[in-house]
């Protein structure tokens, strides 16, 4: 247990528990609309399989990309200062804004067949729209910011005094980035990689947009919901029940994790 | 053989400084907060670029105004500041092996190193600790053994005292003095008693200029400069020699003349302890030749004494008297108040520039 503390005015409990209610009644309501009876068979027949397990594996491997390409970026922009760098950073935060269909149409015209390097792609033989490549990249799109915003912040609220002990101890840049900066900002960079996850789990515009809807190909467990929602309500709400608890087993672990690191070391 | 040799200027904090650190000796930075001292160390250490000027070391140069910067980690140079900087991820071994190993050496022998400091230092049992496990003079005393291991050529002391416990400050203190012997060190501090006990030399900063510059004990002993005076816990009035006393408008101040004596017109500083100065409320008659009118601004229990401190006339002037003599002369902030010192407890002596800026 937490000491008493200064306590809080008793009154900021409702609101709180208002949020707490509308976040927390749709799940209840969608629960109760599960079929019970024939839960088990909905979630595991061929196609919610399948896009279960395109889901998982894009979903990998966005954040793969993402933490590959998100970290240098945060790193950048987080302990360089050079001009333009708010703008920069607005623009690189642009895809938190705007609207996933948005992303999508973006990319399809950057990638797509006519798109400004899609052709350049087609001629070496590169097909990259309509593919899983293409729910990776959608994925990464639109989760890349998540990665990127939190790890700035932990990297700023870490600050350089570390960086700069160990630089006087005689390391190079590339060690200090190594054992000092990464080791530093792990638990930002371990919540930042699982929003992107998270968010490339349930991303669902920029991907039908972008990749189309090929079963087995593009078709993830989002748009498979979306899809079923008109023929068979049933599956929809028990492939919806199958993605929160998937939501759930991943962030649940992390988000202690991280909380058990801030309480034990400072 | 490293020498620092240091001259440089830091436009933007208007800190001109030069300053030498020979082969195996100590020197103490001393200096005001704000004197620019951190900034001399921040060159050294590379985190600073100075506008003008050229900084050296063993005969490499790592900054000037021309050539090309050294990177921080290829200084040779390693900063000990008063917080330890404990990397918190690694143990208390893995963070002294740090400085062996970011130069290459294999992990066995960087391990084998580091537990031969944390030995040196007194805490070989706490190898295995992390950083929040420790308390902090044991932390400080690992960041002791983190930095040597890295076997610097020069070695900077940032305060490395200041945030440690007064119970603990002077066993930190008594380890630095044995395992700083022969090295090249610049010990930035705020303690006489550190600059007595770990400086050979002692150079004085005030207002980004260096003010004074010499052996220890006689700048501790015969300062003049009000800070070192300061430090040094003695009275000092600083102006002009005026043939029987120091004029320092509008006070005169008439003492014994010292070593090396003034010459009329020429700066001269007189000096005078505390413990020499009488305190009166009303104007006494006597032989005294040094009598100045004063307010009380402050008073500091010194043991048995009470150390009063006044203005008089622009001049800060100590005075130590006894508890009694507080409570009978109703001595408080604000008080008006007579200081008498007695001409033969004052030395007066030239106020010659810094030897280090007199040799150049």
């Amino acid at each position: 247990m937490r000491p008493p503390g200064v306590g809080l005015p008793r009154w900021l409990y409702l609101p709180a528990g208002l949020g707490a209610v509308f976040v927390l009644l749709p799940l209840a309501a969608m629960v109760s609309r599960v079929d019970g009876t024939h839960l088990v068979a909905l979630i595991t027949s061929p196609s919610s399989r399948e896009a279960l397990w395109l889901s998982l594996r894009t979903s990998a491997a966005s954040t793969l990309v993402c933490v590959v390409l998100g970290v240098p970026m945060a790193v950048v922009l987080a302990r360089t200062d050079f001009r333009g760098q708010a703008a920069a950073r607005s623009l690189v935060l642009l895809p938190l804004v705007v609207p996933p269909v948005v992303s999508g149409i973006a990319l399809l015209y950057t990638f797509g067949r006519r798109g400004l390097l899609g052709h350049a792609l087609h001629v070496v033989g590169v097909e990259v729209a309509f593919t899983s490549v293409a729910v990776v990249m959608a994925q990464t799109f639109v989760a890349l910011p998540f990665l990127v915003i939190s790890l700035e912040g932990a990297l700023r609220t870490a600050g350089q005094r570390y960086e700069v002990a160990a630089a006087t101890l005689g390391a190079s840049p590339s060690t200090v980035f190594r054992r000092v900066t990464l080791p530093l900002v792990l638990p930002g960079l371990v919540s930042g990689a699982v929003l992107a996850f998270a968010r490339s789990l349930g991303e669902f515009g920029a991907t039908i947009t972008f990749a189309g809807s090929l079963a087995g190909t593009t078709r993830t467990l989002p748009i498979q919901i979306y899809l079923e929602r008109f023929d068979d309500p049933d599956a929809a709400v028990a492939l919806s029940l199958l993605l929160v608890v998937v939501a759930v087993l991943v962030i649940a672990p992390a988000s202690r994790a991280t909380v058990r690191h801030r309480r034990g070391t400072r | 053989m490293t020498t620092l040799e240091y001259y440089a200027t830091v436009g933007a904090r208007d800190v001109s400084v030069r300053l030498t650190v020979g082969p195996g000796e100590t020197v103490a930075l001393l200096g005001p907060n704000g004197a620019g001292k951190s900034t001399v160390l921040g060159v050294i250490a590379g985190l600073l670029a100075p506008t003008a000027g050229q900084v050296t070391l063993g005969g490499r140069t790592l900054v000037s105004a021309t050539g090309p910067v050294v990177a921080p980690h290829r200084r040779d140079v390693a900063l000990l500041a008063q917080d330890p900087l404990l990397f918190p991820h690694l143990t208390a071994l893995e963070n002294v092996a740090f400085g062996p190993r970011a130069r290459g050496v294999r992990r066995p022998q960087a391990r084998a190193t580091a537990r031969l400091w944390l030995d040196r230092v007194g805490v070989a049992d706490l190898g295995d600790r992390r950083p929040h496990q420790l308390s902090g003079g044991q932390a400080q005393r690992v960041a002791v053994a983190r930095a040597l291991a890295a076997d610097p050529a020069l070695l900077l002391l940032d305060e490395p005292m200041a945030a440690l416990d007064v119970a603990v400050a002077p066993s930190v203190r008594q380890l630095l003095r044995e395992v700083l012997v022969d090295r090249s060190v610049l010990l930035v501090t705020h303690e006489p008693l550190d600059a007595l006990l770990l400086a050979d030399r002692v150079v004085v900063v005030d207002g980004g200029r260096v003010v004074e510059d010499g052996p220890t004990t006689e700048v501790l002993t015969r300062p003049r400069s009000v800070f070192a005076a300061r430090i040094a816990g003695l009275n000092l009035v600083a102006g002009t020699w005026d043939g029987s006393g120091v004029a320092a408008a509008p006070l005169v101040v008439r003492g014994m003349t010292g070593d090396p004596a003034p010459a009329r017109a020429e700066e001269a500083v007189a000096v005078f302890a505390p413990n020499a100065v009488s305190v009166f409320r009303d104007t006494p008659t006597g032989s005294p030749r040094n009598a100045f009118s004063a307010v009380v601004t402050d008073l500091e229990p010194l043991g048995d004494r009470v150390r009063v401190r006044t203005e008089a006339s622009g001049h800060r002037l100590a005075a130590d008297v006894t508890p009694a003599a507080v409570a009978d002369l109703g001595l408080g902030p604000g008080a008006t108040v007579q200081l008498m010192v007695k001409a033969t407890e004052v030395t007066i002596y030239a106020a010659s520039r810094p030897t280090a800026f007199s040799a150049r």
